[in-house]
């Protein structure tokens, strides 16, 4: 069931137009991706999700379980900070005293794994990300809208955040998630808009969107045997040699397939090769995202 | 209202957490009062130039409660709604139910009421230590105080409204203060001022704002064009203000 449903959104300012086209449709409980490069629309479009824009045109259309925009939609925007010397739990007791009905802001502080008395300056670019999942979910929202969140954090700090998203989604949180990482889309993601000059250019599982940029995969192996009879295989499409290496391309089920067809001594560095999402979308838009 | 509490309670905690800020708006003036007042021996004569009146009986008092005044009003609350502005903190509470206009709110309240803590704390110890006459007229004197105080709010506002960021409105609250401060008399008495430059003084909102304060710390009535010149300030500035001041 849509807990959003965005029908052909339209925002300009003035001549600028950087929203032209966009619709999809967020089920309730999944961690919905708005994918594409700087300047793409992804921002306007959730914060006009948020209610905080007003769109020039078209229709965004809420589930019953949304009542109250600011009450039930959690935001964290880019480029948000917080006062200096203000503590990390008094930013969540304060947030905290902004809703109806709150979330244990002290419960929500232990998952998040930060000191109360730590000062905002002090914080680490994770940890400032962490609060800001915090204080986004301290209203207790049905939605949880997470825009760039993990953009200049090192690779430890990203996996945390990855992780407590993930966890987000287990607390019954809907999660519309705006991202330029495909890893980031890769790992979370239930499903994945693609945007580019503010139109959608689909919108599909992860998978599905690598399966419409050509589901082929590649199995390399250092084999020294004979593989032309690889050939005969009804799953394999191609087989080249380069140097040591044997490159076999194929569709369906290519590993079960290959491995069956050579004895296990001629399987000396077998890999597989699978497009992935980067692929995908360089496919999809004609550009390298970020 | 129980929003607007946590609010100012959390804000309160912020501006003691500035040293600088609680210094410069509350000890300064006050310290300034008793060593001036303390060390400089004329300042406790009768003075003819001042019409027999001595130094610490309004002249020094008054311009420690304007000094203090105006660097809450023209410093510490526009650089705090500009920093809130840059940082995005304004930007963040406007994803909440609440709106950013009550950390507005908040922040004035915190300034208006550091204002009247400073000015009792100064003129209790200008009072004890030097026998700083308590003001004479003292609701006619809490009524200018009020008045002048949200004039220069207002126009503390305005600078946050039209400065783009922090750098500007410091230095444009510098550039605004000092010579506001020198037509209040802070560096020369009114009485001793040219007469072309008392006109101008007159129609400053310091001139104003400093000269009724101590009209009625010395038991006169405050001048009726001094009063009108501080309610039109406070409407052009406020005007202003809710015109131009953005939350992003």
């Amino acid at each position: 069931m849509a807990i959003i449903s965005v029908h052909n959104l339209r925002k300009t300012y003035g001549e600028k137009v950087a929203v032209d086209d966009v619709s999809f449709s967020v089920k309730e409980g999944e961690i919905f991706g708005i994918v594409g490069r700087n300047g793409a629309g992804k921002t306007t479009t959730v914060e006009c999700v948020a209610g905080l824009r007003t769109p020039s045109g078209g229709t965004i259309e809420y589930g019953t379980a949304i009542r109250d925009l600011k009450e039930q939609i959690g935001v964290q925007l880019q480029d948000c900070s917080l006062p200096d010397k203000l503590k990390v739990g008094e930013a969540l007791a304060l947030y905290a005293s902004f809703y109806s009905r709150p979330a244990d802001w002290r419960a929500l502080l232990a998952e998040v794994g930060l000191d109360p008395g730590a000062a905002f300056a002090k914080l680490s670019g994770g940890q400032r990300q962490r609060l800001s999942i915090a204080l986004a979910l301290v209203g207790n929202p049905r939605v949880a809208i997470l825009d760039e969140l993990t953009t200049g954090l090192d690779p430890q700090a990203r996996r945390d955040t990855w992780e407590l998203i993930s966890r987000v989604r287990e607390m019954g949180v809907t999660v519309l998630l705006v991202t330029h990482f495909m890893e980031e889309v890769e790992r979370l993601c239930d499903r994945v808009a693609v945007i580019s000059s503010g139109r959608v250019l689909a919108v599909d599982t992860p998978d599905g969107l690598i399966a419409r940029a050509g589901g082929e995969q590649r199995i390399v192996l250092t084999s020294t045997a004979q593989v032309t009879a690889l050939t005969a295989l009804p799953q394999v499409t191609g087989v080249h040699r380069d140097g040591d290496e044997v490159i076999v391309t194929g569709t369906g089920d290519l590993l079960a397939a290959v491995v069956g067809a050579l004895p296990p001594d001629q399987l000396a560095g077998l890999r597989t090769e699978r497009i992935t999402f980067d692929d995908a979308f360089l496919a999809l838009t004609g550009h390298a995202p970020g | 209202m129980l929003v607007q509490k946590q609010l100012i309670l959390t804000e309160s905690k912020l501006f003691l957490r500035e040293p600088a800020a609680v210094f410069f708006a509350t000890v300064l003036p006050a310290t300034l009062l008793l060593v001036l007042g303390g060390s400089i021996p004329g300042f406790r004569d009768a003075d003819p130039s001042m019409g027999g009146e001595r130094v610490i009986d309004t002249q020094l008092p008054g311009m420690m409660v304007l000094l203090s005044v105006v660097t809450l009003a023209l410093s510490t609350l526009p650089s705090a709604l500009v920093a809130y502005r840059e940082k995005g903190v304004l930007r963040r509470m406007s994803t909440t139910p609440v709106r950013p206009s009550a950390l507005l709110v908040a922040q004035i309240v915190i300034n208006a009421v550091v204002a009247v803590l400073s000015t009792a704390l100064t003129l209790s110890l200008g009072h004890i230590v030097l026998g700083v006459p308590i003001p004479r007229q003292l609701a006619a004197f809490a009524g200018v105080f009020l008045l002048g105080s949200v004039a220069m709010f207002a126009i503390g506002l305005c600078l946050a409204a039209v400065s783009p960021n922090s750098r500007v409105v410091q230095g444009a609250g510098a550039a605004v203060m000092f010579p506001l401060l020198f037509l209040g008399g802070m560096w020369l008495p009114r009485e001793l001022m040219p007469s072309a430059l008392r006109v101008v003084s007159d129609i400053t909102p310091t001139g104003a704002f400093g000269q009724a304060l101590r009209d009625t710390m010395a038991g006169h009535a405050p001048a009726l064009s001094h009063l009108a010149i501080l309610l039109g300030w406070t409407l052009v500035a406020g005007f202003a203000a809710t015109r131009m001041f953005r939350w992003e």
